[in-house]
């Protein structure tokens, strides 16, 4: 049922700001049914969402919605924890694997989904390393692959020509902004299909954020984006859809425009416009 | 507010401010006490000591003549038996350090097992040579040799090592493992790649202290039989007839110096005391130079490791 709506709230607003244009969104993922649990507390009540292919896609909502919960669900971070446990799926296009299922090894699924999280992370180890990471434990030992592999990641994440002659520093070394942006290049690294960012911004000046933001829009196309952000207007910015989250729940989805623009739920609205939230 | 109050308002705070002093002079003396009991035990061995350090001391095996008994078969008993020690100590502590922290599920069987861990550290260091002896040398037959003391002490020192090894990995933030993890690294790769590198200073310096205790213990390594007068020297390490002779120094009988102190200060004539000091003399300055080690170790490599 919920699907259905939303599937027409996209139609709808695709008229509305003219993006009937575009070729039709690609499936990328799909949340079906999704519960989850930590111990006796459910976290999230049956999320149903997908995820197109090349876009962005932002989760908004209160602290303590479950959206950074939600988020960890599609790289099984959760498992790392003991007494969590999933319910439902997330299918995988286009093999339709799906990502919760306990016979799919939450190594497989992280090794196809990267992600990059609230604070800048960077290993205690070279700026080179950190970006060579994952190719390392992928078995990559080709000293020209990995080379190639991680100026391109590096690139990718608008950060080579900072450090290109530096790359044996610290990835400590580098300022919150460089830093993430180190993270972003080790999470490109492994040309991942989807990329999830958890509040990449929280922790940066506005100058590092108006970089990051402007990264994630041009890596959308290469990579499908998945990001958790607590601010609207960041929403708002860089993303094609949004998706509303209350108390575990997700109260809706659709374009971002539409979304900002002619939320369907009072819900929404209440929160956008800062009556509630 | 008047001039009376004025007044006793600071009469008041001069009278709290001689608790404050007292209490800095009571802790001064405290630490005096520790401190020049330490340093005058060792000047006191330094005087008495001195005199007989000197190259033919450290060369000489022990001698029924005071002036001709040197401390050779001691310190190399010492070192040969450290080196066991750590060779069995730090990948036995580690690895289990590492287990109970990144593999053991978190339920009461672990937590009963950190509880006992904890209290191994307590245990009187003779219970560890009686355990060795009806272990090592009886059940295993190893003998009363540099293998079964250096098993015996890596026993007495694992519980540092693995306490030390779990309060370094505990301070690797936890964001660290979560960026590793999400690179679909596998809990092996985390240990190998982030883990161990990122707590080895923490460890070194858990290894170090442990040694630095172990090779002062005098009661576990008698309890084993170390000999108390030894007058030759176990085959070079790794140098016998492969396969089997490589491993003859092993088993040799060995003495280590606290022994060879405690034997000395045990003889009748005056002459072995000034012996005894110039072998404590050169214990401690072994310890010191271990624990300096670890300092400049720790130092070197905190360094590279920044969150």
């Amino acid at each position: 049922m919920m699907m259905k709506t939303m599937t027409n709230a996209l139609a709808e607003t695709n008229a509305l700001s003219g993006k009937t244009t575009e070729a039709a969104p690609v499936l990328k993922a799909e949340a079906k049914g999704l519960n989850f649990f930590y111990g006796a507390f459910q976290a999230l009540k049956d999320i149903n969402m997908p995820v197109y292919e090349k876009k962005v896609t932002s989760l908004i909502g209160p602290s303590g919605c479950g959206k950074s919960t939600y988020l960890r669900c599609f790289n099984r971070m959760h498992d790392l924890y003991p007494g969590n446990r999933y319910e439902g799926a997330i299918e995988f296009h286009p093999d339709r694997t799906d990502l919760l299922s306990k016979a799919v090894d939450p190594i497989e699924v992280r090794m196809r989904i990267s992600m990059v999280f609230q604070k800048p992370n960077p290993f205690p180890k070279s700026i080179f390393e950190n970006v060579a990471y994952g190719l390392r434990i992928r078995g990559e030992s080709a000293r020209s692959v990995i080379d190639d592999k991680v100026e391109a990641a590096l690139k990718g994440a608008a950060l080579w020509g900072e450090v290109k002659d530096r790359l044996k520093d610290l990835g400590a070394n580098l300022s919150g902004g460089q830093q993430q942006r180190l993270c972003i290049a080790r999470a490109l690294a492994t040309d991942p299909e989807l990329l999830l960012f958890d509040e990449p911004t929280s922790a940066l000046d506005p100058i590092a954020t108006a970089n990051i933001e402007e990264l994630i829009s041009e890596l959308k196309e290469r990579v499908t984006i998945l990001i958790v952000t607590h601010n609207m207007q960041q929403a708002a910015r860089i993303s094609d859809y949004t998706a509303y989250m209350y108390l575990g729940k997700m109260i809706e989805f659709g374009v971002t425009d539409q979304i900002f623009i002619k939320p369907r739920r009072k819900e929404t609205e209440d929160y956008i416009t800062g009556r509630f939230g | 507010m008047n001039q009376q109050d004025i007044q006793s308002m600071r009469s008041m705070i001069s009278a709290h401010k001689r608790w404050d002093m007292l209490f800095g002079v009571l802790g001064m003396l405290a630490l005096m006490l520790a401190l020049m009991t330490f340093v005058s035990l060792f000047l006191d061995m330094t005087i008495n000591g001195i005199g007989r350090i000197n190259l033919d001391f450290l060369t000489s095996f022990p001698s029924r003549r005071a002036a001709n008994a040197g401390i050779l078969s001691a310190w190399v008993g010492s070192v040969l038996v450290m080196f066991v020690t750590a060779c069995a100590a730090v990948p036995m502590g580690v690895a289990a350090g590492v287990y109970l922290e990144e593999y053991a599920p978190k339920n009461w069987v672990t937590d009963i097992i950190e509880i006992n861990v904890t209290n191994l550290a307590g245990v009187p260091s003779i219970i560890y040579g009686l355990l060795a002896l009806g272990l090592f040398v009886y059940t295993f037959g190893l003998g009363q040799s540099i293998l079964t003391a250096g098993l015996t002490l890596a026993l007495l020192i694992l519980p540092v090592v693995i306490v030390a090894t779990r309060e370094a990995i505990r301070a690797i933030p936890q964001m660290i493992r979560e960026g590793a993890y999400a690179c679909g690294a596998t809990t092996w790769q985390v240990v190998r790649d982030h883990i161990i590198p990122y707590s080895s200073p923490g460890i070194l310096t858990g290894v170090i202290i442990g040694m630095a205790r172990a090779i002062g213990e005098t009661a576990p390594i008698i309890t084993v039989g170390a000999l108390t007068f030894i007058a030759f020297l176990p085959p070079i390490p790794f140098s016998g007839d492969p396969p089997a002779g490589v491993f003859d120094w092993l088993f040799a009988p060995f003495t280590v110096m606290p022994i060879q102190m405690f034997n000395w200060t045990s003889r009748p004539e005056a002459a072995f005391l000034d012996n005894a000091a110039a072998a404590g003399f050169i214990l401690v300055l072994m310890t010191l130079t271990m624990n300096g080690l670890a300092i400049w170790l720790r130092y070197r490599l905190r360094k590279n490791i920044k969150w």
